[in-house]
């Protein structure tokens, strides 16, 4: 793919995470422009889902994080991320399991509305539109749906934000393949909306499928990086990654 | 007993009932949101209560004193945050935030003469005096212990609590008070003869309930105090900072005891002591509900009422103590019913 002039949404680099004496990630380097995926893959315990969460501002961390061109200080807050367009699905869904799809999407927008944006209506109807099932289940309470419709929600939950950069962890975990494939093929589709994706999986054929780079992360340090054509090209990555199994 | 006693007996339950209710509310929505068990939130009963008895008797109430002294308190903290994280050009904005109400306050009440005021306007000088006090406790007591265990919250909470009945004993002495009745008309139904005050606090205590359900089930901000009540990271994800949620719930927790005080002052008097035990059936009532849910808290409280209420006739000298004691088969059946959802910390 073509990098080049696309503005940097972020660029990481020598970001250190520690759970208390135990350090996770290793110095990472990492940067996303504006319009791409970029896609995160590497085995359990690699220290994904603490990536995404030092990015959000969930785990404190070392290093550099530069966001939207803004050197981010130490007392980087969720709240003012999320004010600036940067937008988390975590791993666990983190539904409010006892409100509506529709009052969990209405959620998504309140730091919009708070800042004085009226606009749900309209994003609640796109994102209805992105996710069918979600207007059928409109009145249904977020905690008795099926797993796939629990991550349609945490996604059209961030997407009410309209995210400048929206960051996706694991979204395909658990998952019957069908609804996989559709929630990869609403990834892809998202990108065409211009929203910069930061997506993390285990599954590294589907996302090396949609993204435009990758990175492979082993044991909280970056082992191989590129293009995602040539990293799916790889010997290595095919070994580790798309070797047995076949398509998942 | 004949009818029309136990009718008698149980307009008063309900009447009190009502009022516990609406305590067991505030102690259910502050539990849920910033896990805090808030002892205090009967201290809020009675400064409502005394506060409006000093402005009826001409005198200056000293929760204005401990207003100013709180908003100066936050203030500083604030400017102190501005100057670490180099932001001094907040620093008037904090100034103005915090100072502006006290201020007028203060300045109001030099000069108007409070007791000469209608009823309607001294009830909101005492919602303005003594709410602003719930968020300035958490934001100078609670907010900097945030992430505390359950229990180091309630050791703190406790201490607000003793703290504050020692205030209320400063600034309004120790005998006790009673606000004129807000009205004398009576109703006769049948056999039954109402108060038109029992009526009023009835109607008071459900309006305020059914404001209540209307914020959290209609409004954005009270679907994000549920929210975070339900999770709290999926709620900061949104952007709902679990500061203003839990600046709001004290807010609401004070409003809610400010005015069960000034609606409980006709009925009975009140003392700089009597929060903590009217807090306390607020409580069983809250734990009814298992510190989760609304409706089951409102029920158990009317209950508490009524329980009150028939045991004073029968036997008045045990009345407390047939209430609480009801704590423990209630607990009994709560922990036998509910699975266990603990915290995770
Ligand atoms: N809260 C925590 N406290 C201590 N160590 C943790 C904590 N969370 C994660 N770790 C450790 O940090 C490392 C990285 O974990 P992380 O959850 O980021 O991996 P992951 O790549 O997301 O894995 P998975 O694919 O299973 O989600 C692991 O060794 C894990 O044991
Ligand atoms: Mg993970």
């Amino acid at each position: 793919m073509q990098a080049g002039d696309k503005p940097t949404i972020l660029e990481v680099s020598d970001l250190s995470v520690s759970y208390g004496k135990v350090e996770a990630l290793h110095g990472i380097a990492l940067k996303i422009r504006a319009g791409e995926i970029v896609t995160v893959i590497g085995p359990n315990g690699a220290g994904k889902t603490t990536l995404l969460s030092a990015l959000m501002g969930l785990l404190p961390a070392r290093g550099d994080i530069v966001y939207l061109g803004q050197r981010q200080g130490a007392e980087r807050e969720v709240e003012s991320l999320v004010r600036q367009g940067m937008t988390l699905v975590p791993e666990k869904r983190e539904l409010f399991g006892e409100m509506s799809v529709e009052d969990n999407l209405l959620l998504g927008a309140f730091d919009r509305y708070r800042a004085g944006q009226r606009d749900h209506a309209e994003t609640m109807a796109q994102v209805f539109d992105t996710f069918p099932r979600l207007r059928e289940r409109r009145t249904q309470l977020a905690g008795t749906l099926s797993g796939g419709e629990r991550q349609m929600l945490a996604m059209g939950r961030a997407l009410m934000a309209r995210p400048k950069l929206l960051m996706l962890d694991e979204p395909s975990l658990g998952l019957a393949p069908l609804i996989i494939k559709e929630i990869f093929r609403i990834v892809a589709e998202l990108k065409k909306t211009g929203v910069s994706i930061l997506l993390v999986e285990q599954n590294a054929r589907a996302a090396l499928a949609v993204a435009d780079y990758g990175y492979v992360l082993e044991t909280g340090e970056v082992s191989l990086e590129g293009p995602s054509g040539e990293l799916a090209n790889d010997p290595r990555v095919i070994e580790s990654y798309l070797g047995l199994g076949g398509r998942h | 007993m004949d009818l029309q006693i136990a009718l008698l007996l149980g307009q008063d339950g309900i009447t009190n009932g009502a009022i516990y209710a609406l305590l067991s509310l505030a102690l259910v929505l502050v539990f849920t949101v910033t896990r805090v068990i808030f002892i205090p939130q009967g201290e809020f009963v009675a400064f409502g209560a005394l506060t409006l008895a000093s402005l009826q008797a001409g005198k200056l109430p000293g929760t204005l004193w401990l207003l100013i002294a709180l908003a100066i308190a936050a203030a500083a903290v604030d400017i102190v945050c501005a100057l670490r994280d180099g932001q001094a050009q907040r620093i008037p904005k904090v100034l103005a935030v915090n100072c502006a109400l006290p201020a007028a306050l203060a300045a109001l009440l030099s000069i108007v003469p409070a007791a000469s005021l209608p009823l309607a306007l001294q009830v909101v000088l005492t919602l303005a005096l003594v709410v602003p006090l719930g968020p300035l406790l958490y934001r100078l007591v609670f907010q900097p212990i945030a992430e505390a265990s359950v229990l180091v919250l309630l050791i703190v909470s406790v201490s607000v609590h003793v703290t504050l009945s020692g205030l209320a004993l400063y600034f309004f002495g120790a005998e006790g008070s009673r606000t004129p009745a807000f009205t004398d008309a009576t109703f006769e139904i049948g056999d039954a003869l109402i108060q038109g005050q029992t009526l009023l606090v009835v109607c008071a205590s459900f309006t305020l309930i059914a404001a209540l359900y209307f914020f959290f089930e209609r409004t954005l901000w009270g679907k994000a105090l549920r929210a975070t009540a339900m999770n709290r990271t999926g709620a900061r994800l949104m952007g709902i900072s679990a500061t203003s949620a839990g600046k709001l719930s004290f807010s609401l927790a004070a409003l809610i005891g400010a005015f069960s005080g000034v609606l409980i002052s006709p009925i009975t008097t009140i003392y700089y002591d009597s929060g903590f035990l009217i807090g306390l059936k607020g409580f069983v009532g809250a734990i009814f509900g298992g510190m989760a849910s609304y409706p089951l808290a409102a029920a158990g409280a009317i209950l508490v009422g009524l329980l009150e209420s028939y045991s004073s006739f029968w036997a008045s000298a045990y009345k407390e103590v047939i209430v609480f004691t009801l704590i423990i088969p209630v607990l009994v059946w709560r922990s036998l019913t509910t699975r266990h959802t603990e915290e995770e910390e």
